[in-house]
């Protein structure tokens, strides 16, 4: 179970990589990896910057984590987040689930991604041609966190 | 002393991040009124659907007791992801 909150960019296949490692135990590893895109709504993006408040961001994903491993038979957990100013194609997130069994695996990974859609605590804002535009989460983005309620 | 601090959109609202109160009223509803009252943007602003006030980045009801040495931090809507 690790939680990392970082402006550092970050590579997705290497922390992959690490994460599988040595895990003879586990029958599947599940990843998600969350992109910042070139457009929103068919509007160009050229910058997205998130905001965080170190020392309560982390321990409230570690929360997520810990209410994930309670919900499916998963065997360890890793979620790396960015902040700061973030780039089109730079990954922003990357959450792992390793099980025994897959499905854990993957709804472990499901149920973190939209845990921290609409709970974690950051803050997105969106550079455009039109200027500055905070972003807060979709309807839909809520609909999807109701799934595991 | 106390701290304030206005995370995402309430920053650019506030026009800061962080700011230190040197005598902060005894109440989070109190430190709301003070706010409004020096700016009626922001007042407006943490009054808005979703927002969260946090103590010592503990979250807490709207009408909890502060005082010198706190840290409150104003939440609007959290998005990651």
């Amino acid at each position: 179970m690790t939680v990392r909150v970082q402006t550092e960019p970050f590579d997705a296949g290497a922390l992959l990589t690490a994460f599988s490692a040595g895990r003879l135990t586990s029958g599947g590893i599940v990843s998600f990896t969350g992109l910042a895109r070139e457009t929103t709504d068919g509007a160009a993006v050229a910058n997205l910057e998130l905001d965080a408040y170190p020392g309560f961001t982390e321990p409230a994903i570690a929360a997520m984590e810990a209410e994930a491993l309670e919900r499916f038979p998963v065997q360890d957990l890793l979620v790396v987040h960015r902040y700061g100013p973030i780039r089109p194609g730079e990954a922003i997130v990357f959450v792992a689930a390793a099980a025994e069994h897959r499905r854990a695996a993957f709804e472990a990974a499901d149920f973190l991604m939209d845990y921290l859609k609409t709970r974690a605590p950051f803050w997105k804002k969106e550079t455009g041609p039109g200027g500055e535009r905070w972003i807060e989460p979709r309807p839909s983005d809520y609909d999807d966190v109701k799934r595991w309620s | 002393m106390a701290k304030v601090l206005m995370l995402g959109r309430l920053r650019d609202v506030a026009g800061w991040r962080e700011r230190t109160l040197d005598t902060p009223p005894p109440t989070l509803s109190a430190l709301r009124d003070l706010l409004a009252r020096e700016d009626p943007a922001l007042g407006e602003a943490l009054a808005g659907k979703g927002v969260q006030a946090a103590v010592n980045k503990a979250v807490v009801r709207a009408d909890a007791a502060i005082g010198p040495g706190d840290e409150i931090a104003f939440l609007p809507p959290m998005s990651g992801g």
